[in-house]
């Protein structure tokens, strides 16, 4: 069974290995003749100012969170209503206590003040 | 779906509907801490009885997805219970570090909703879903005091790794379910020696152990565990060693033991050699410390590695040692770790070793439980630590792992240097610890059911086997 994969196993080998090599001719090959506006970041484009590893808000985190939660409850109802009619009255029952559970986590995050902005 | 099926999973819905309630509470109420602490209190004593009520009960229920009754529902009562003796001794602890939040609350009755789910699983999403609610809370729980360094280092120390190892559990069960077509525990575990042809099958059960071995945190996976519950609020350590690791091992329980088809000699051997390796490594590293709540995160290595035995023995005998060991380990454990609560001032003061030396002049009565919990934990009897250790033991001698025996019991022996170290000092040397304040009659009222707990089990321990040797 394991014989089965040794084509699998043959492309993995060979991309890497094909990759690495392209990679490091460039590098063998190539001419290089460097000087201070090629090593810069931008060649073109906006001069960097500062460093772009800087703190964020956590403003940005909350928001992100909360999209992420509100947004995979949705993708829970698709699969529901695309069956609604099979499952009748057990699935609707089903679905309000789902949604109630969520509801009561976004009181909680509404009155902790987490969607204020300021 | 009818109205048997929720009854049979009352304790889960109860604490979920307790947990709802609190975390409405702590978002419409102002100051709702003394609030949720009732609530919280209140519903744990309901879940347990909703847990004693359903340990009748057999079978499996809402499609297979979690098992009914028996293992699941002894152990939802043991969650419960121990959720509750953290909830009561922490209110102290946590006004003393001023960090009593309604949160801390509603995060341990998560955790304990997802160990619940744990333990009466019969598919192994279930597992997953609750491995994942009991660990996430427990992430945030690690750095509930926030201003403290060591505890933000354990906090994020626990998430990487924690995360990690769940990655390892999850490809697991994708490696399992591509071997037999199914995430049902049951058919899993009937179909093993056909499905044992196939690689992934395996591969699957080797990451599921990787997983769940860095729950327990045995050894080549204990790494996280001093760090951890060194910086931990001390009650939540001790939630972690006893709710945590005990959900872990029901987890292990369910997976990889069966005493009616015995374990392949490939499982027993990893299990028993995982084994060992906790033991020699948790009692000699422990010996080391100097701080009491490293030396316990090193000794609940070691006790991993005891009931890690008895999974590796794999019998009938096995599963009862380790059940036992687990509710005996759950009171002494949580009651050593609320002792040190109860005397610990801010700034991570009185955990040495060194402060303790004097402690049984001035305050007699604590001195003695710690001593009680000490002496249980070294496996002295007639303290109920003995008992889980002689089953345990007697389990691995019946599947001819005598040296795995031996072995623990010569750790134990090691063991019992660094217990009794603490009592020596407590009762044979002067010191100078200061207790100021207060320490709360609640407090000193658990400590001491819990004490008489041991006592009783180690006494009597027939009262508790009889109800895990009629589990179904």
């Amino acid at each position: 069974m394991l014989v089965d994969y040794i084509p699998v196993g043959i492309m993995i080998v060979f991309g890497v290995a094909f990759g690495l090599f392209m990679m490091k001719a460039s590098e063998w090959f190539g001419p290089k003749n460097p000087n201070e506006i090629k090593q810069s970041i931008y060649e073109s484009g906006m001069e960097p100012i500062r460093s772009a590893r800087e703190r964020m808000s956590i403003k940005y985190y909350m928001v992100a969170m909360l999209f992420i939660i509100f947004d995979i409850e949705v993708v829970f109802m698709y699969p529901w209503a695309v069956n609604f009619r099979q499952l009748g009255m057990f699935g609707l029952i089903e679905m309000f206590i789902f949604v109630a559970i969520l509801m009561a986590g976004f009181v909680y995050v509404w009155k902790k003040g987490a969607l204020k902005w300021d | 779906m009818n109205i048997t099926e929720l009854f049979a999973i009352a304790p889960i819905i109860s604490i979920t509907i307790v947990s709802l309630i609190v975390l409405l509470v702590e978002a419409l109420v102002k100051r709702s801490e003394g609030l949720s602490y009732w609530i919280s209190v209140v519903g744990l004593v309901v879940t347990a009885y909703f847990a004693i009520a359903t340990l009748p009960l057999i079978g499996t229920a809402f499609n297979r997805m979690v098992t009914v009754g028996g293992f699941g529902s002894m152990f939802a009562t043991l969650f419960s219970i121990a959720a509750l003796l953290t909830i009561i001794l922490s209110k102290d602890y946590l006004q003393k570090e001023h960090a009593n939040f309604t949160e801390f609350y509603l995060l341990i009755l998560f955790s304990t909703l997802g160990m619940m789910l744990m333990a009466s699983a019969a598919d192994l999403i279930v597992i997953f879903l609750g491995l994942e609610l009991m660990s996430i809370c427990l992430y945030v729980l690690a750095g509930f005091l926030r201003k403290k360094v060591l505890a933000n280092e354990a906090s994020l120390k626990y998430f990487l790794l924690g995360a990690f190892a769940t990655g390892f559990l999850l490809y697991g069960i994708a490696l399992l379910y591509g071997a037999s077509g199914t995430t049902n525990i049951s058919f899993i575990v009937q179909n093993s020696s056909t499905l044992s042809a196939s690689p992934f099958f395996w591969i699957g059960l080797g990451l599921l152990l990787i997983g769940f071995a860095f729950k327990v945190g045995a050894v080549p996976f204990h790494m996280w565990v001093p760090d951890v519950y060194q910086g931990s609020p001390t009650t939540v350590s001790g939630f972690m060693a006893t709710g945590a690791k005990a959900a872990a091992f029901a987890a292990f329980v369910l997976i990889f033991l069966h005493p009616q088809s015995e374990n392949s000699e490939q499982v027993k051997t990893v299990l028993a050699v995982i084994s060992a390796a906790s033991m020699i490594v948790g009692n000699i590293i422990a010996i080391s410390q100097s701080n009491i709540k490293r030396m316990l995160a090193y000794s609940s290595i070691a006790h991993a590695g005891y009931m890690l035995a008895g999974l590796a023995a794999g019998n009938q005998l096995g599963k009862t040692g380790i059940l036992f060991y687990l509710v005996t380990y759950t009171f002494m454990n949580i009651g050593a770790f609320g002792i040190l609560s109860l005397l610990e001032r801010e700034e991570d003061k009185n955990l040495t070793f060194d402060d303790y030396a004097g402690l049984g002049f001035k305050r007699p009565f604590l001195a003695a439980l710690m001593a009680i919990f000490m002496f249980s934990l070294a496996g002295i009897p007639p303290f109920a630590g003995f008992f889980g250790k002689y089953y345990v033991f007697v389990a691995a001698i019946n599947a001819n792992l005598t040296w795995l025996a031996i072995l623990g019991v010569l750790m134990s022996v090691v063991s019992v240097y660094y217990y009794l170290r603490l009592t020596v000092l407590m009762y044979f040397k002067e010191g100078d610890m200061q207790i100021e304040g207060i320490i709360s009659k609640t407090s000193l009222a658990v400590l001491t059911i819990a004490a008489l707990i041991i006592i009783q089990l180690g006494v009597y321990p027939s009262s508790i086997l009889n109800i895990i040797n009629n589990l179904n």
